[in-house]
């Protein structure tokens, strides 16, 4: 699927930026920078790697800067920039 | 006749029983300068380098610091960076507490100026560095109380102490405050400073107002004091109530401060004369401003308010809602104006303050303390120290002393802060022990230990929503998911000092996040 730059979620405490940009067909690639790296690190990218494979993105690159997010939030954030980045709005099509 | 003369040998006789000399007249002469002038050639007065010098320091030896600038204390890093110029090597560093600003120790513990620290708190890239392994001699933690009760016992001898004041006289009469039109600076309190004061082997009083003596009503008496340095700022005062210290507006700690004050309304001890300590945190703050308003409409009055003072019991206290305000810190400006206007505003030592070895430290009778947490675990540990992430990010302060030594401890905790869990199966580090925990307070629902069965029962009775701590956990579990394990080292960073001198914890090293 073809992906343009796009960015969802803010930097405020409890929330998640995601960034999200194209990748050439080489996967996956998950940059965290995150305040609760140490204990959720792993969970964070678990969550934004099904995210985007659920949505049928399977090649993107993905700059994240986590601010202690829930994963519903990490979840809905993940969907709106991909939503922006593939221009395929799943909430109507 | 009886003369003086013909007593002279009565007189060498009398000497010689008590090993005394016969008093001799001697050659100097009467000093008969005016004293104002006089004054200011004080023995005492001296420049920074010459009292370190003169006071006898050497390398190894123990300085200690207070904290009454908090984020604004421009003394610590000042004679730090003075004795590295110095040459000084392997000082013992105790501070009553450190925060962001002294960062600089960075430097000077890897250049081997400072090789150990005391203190009740660490902050920002110091305690960083400090929880990742920069020193080879873990840091000794105590509390306020543990603090002044280790000075007073000899636990912790300070060889020389260097007291930041924003007014002394050249005797070094000195205060927290400055009544002189120069005034520069001004703290409050120096309840932490003064156990220094009174025990340290050699005592510098840095100031940035020298005022003429007699400089009373002081905190600091002349008598402790040998040196007194004049300089262009010990501290900025806008910075006092900085750090831990703030107004909230989060609707969160407004509901846990509303919920804290209404348990302390329904547990029995909100009575006329009732006595009340609250900490440093946004939600424990406002939870005197909601007992404010039920103390007016029962017109119920406090005898007195304690600990840190804020300019919210300062305004009671001018209400005639509280009677006496006990003030080992001003946490604001409001306060330490308070403090040097109003006579019932009284300053207090830290052993006065919450030494669990004096009986008369005002701890001990004190009804109500309002305490926040980082966490909080199924046995009603509290650890206020060290953050979920392994990193020392807090102070101990009065919280073990004064959970221990009230009739009521309540703490006050959110369940998350943002994804981070804070009732938790066991707390990072143990300050404060359970058993000295009463009430924990959070947005769903509040805990009472089971040691205290009357305090549940009186609170479900007005309705209040009592749940199981351990229903709280796995309340926080269900949102969060499992937290992975810290990657802790095996090298002891830090020694957590139980009030009563035993050692109740070690926190290890912890590896920086690869993220």
């Amino acid at each position: 699927m073809g992906i343009k730059n796009a960015q969802a979620g803010t930097l405020e405490s409890g929330d998640i930026l995601v960034r999200i940009s194209p990748n050439d067909g080489n996967g996956i690639e998950i940059n965290l920078d995150s305040t609760v790296a140490y204990q959720f690190g792993a969970q964070i990218r678990s969550v934004i790697d099904s995210t985007l494979r659920e949505l049928g993105v399977d090649s993107a690159v993905v700059y994240a800067t986590d601010k202690g997010a829930l994963d519903c939030t990490i979840r809905a954030r993940v969907t709106a920039a991909a939503v922006r980045a593939t221009g395929r709005d799943v909430w109507n099509d | 006749m009886n003369t003086i003369y013909e007593r002279a040998a009565l007189v060498a006789d009398a000497a010689q029983r008590m090993g005394k000399h016969v008093y001799s007249p001697g050659t100097a002469g009467k000093i008969t300068e005016a004293r104002l002038e006089f004054q200011k050639k004080s023995p005492k007065l001296a420049t920074l380098e010459e009292a370190i010098r003169r006071s006898g320091l050497t390398d190894g030896m123990t300085i200690s610091f207070h904290h009454h600038f908090r984020g604004g204390d421009k003394v610590v890093n000042m004679v730090v960076d003075k004795l590295a110029q110095m040459g000084f090597r392997n000082l013992h560093l105790a501070a009553s507490s450190l925060s962001d600003v002294h960062s600089p120790l960075i430097g000077h513990i890897r250049n081997g100026v400072i090789s150990r620290i005391s203190t009740s708190g660490l902050r920002g890239e110091l305690a960083q560095c400090i929880s990742h392994g920069l020193m080879d001699e873990p840091v000794v933690f105590r509390s306020h109380g543990g603090r002044g009760s280790a000075i007073a016992s000899g636990d912790l001898h300070i060889d020389v102490a260097f007291l930041g004041t924003s007014s002394s006289d050249p005797l070094g009469n000195a205060c927290g405050y400055s009544r002189s039109p120069n005034a520069r600076s001004i703290c409050g309190s120096l309840g932490y400073a003064l156990p220094d004061a009174r025990y340290a082997d050699k005592v510098v009083v840095i100031t940035d107002d020298l005022v003429p003596y007699p400089n009373t009503p002081n905190s600091i008496s002349e008598h402790d004091v040998d040196f007194v340095v004049e300089v262009d700022s010990v501290g900025d005062s806008s910075k006092i109530a900085s750090g831990a210290i703030r107004d909230t507006k989060n609707p969160r700690d407004i509901l846990l401060a509303q919920q804290a004050a209404r348990v302390i309304e329904n547990s029995g001890y909100f009575n006329d004369g009732f006595s009340i300590q609250t900490g440093s945190g946004g939600a424990s703050l406002a939870a005197v401003k909601f007992l404010r308003e039920s103390m007016i409409e029962k017109g119920i009055k406090a005898s007195f308010a304690l600990g840190g003072i804020t300019a919210h019991m300062v305004r009671m206290h001018q209400e005639g809602l509280i009677d006496r305000l006990i003030d080992v810190q001003s946490f604001d400006k409001v306060a330490a104006e308070s403090l040097m206007t109003d006579r019932s505003h009284k300053e207090v030592s830290s052993c006065e303050y919450a030494s669990a070895d004096e009986p008369g430290s005002a701890v001990h009778y004190l009804d109500v303390v309002i305490l926040s947490a980082l966490e909080a675990d199924v046995n009603f540990n509290v650890n206020v120290l060290v953050g979920s992430d392994g990193i020392i990010r807090g102070a101990i302060g009065g919280h073990p002393d004064t959970a221990a030594d009230s009739a009521l401890s309540v703490i006050v905790c959110p369940l998350l802060r943002g994804r981070i869990p804070c009732i938790v199966d066991e707390v990072t580090t143990l300050i404060t022990p359970g058993s000295t925990v009463d009430v924990i307070v959070t947005e769903y629902g509040i805990a009472v230990n089971p040691a205290r069965p009357d305090l549940a029962a009186r609170l479900r009775e007005k309705g209040m929503n009592v749940v199981g701590i351990e229903w709280l956990r796995d309340k926080a579990r269900s949102i969060i998911g499992r937290a992975a394990p810290l990657p802790f080292g095996n090298k002891v960073v830090g020694v957590v000092m139980n009030r009563d001198g035993s050692v109740m914890d070690v926190i290890k090293n912890i590896e920086p996040a690869d993220d």
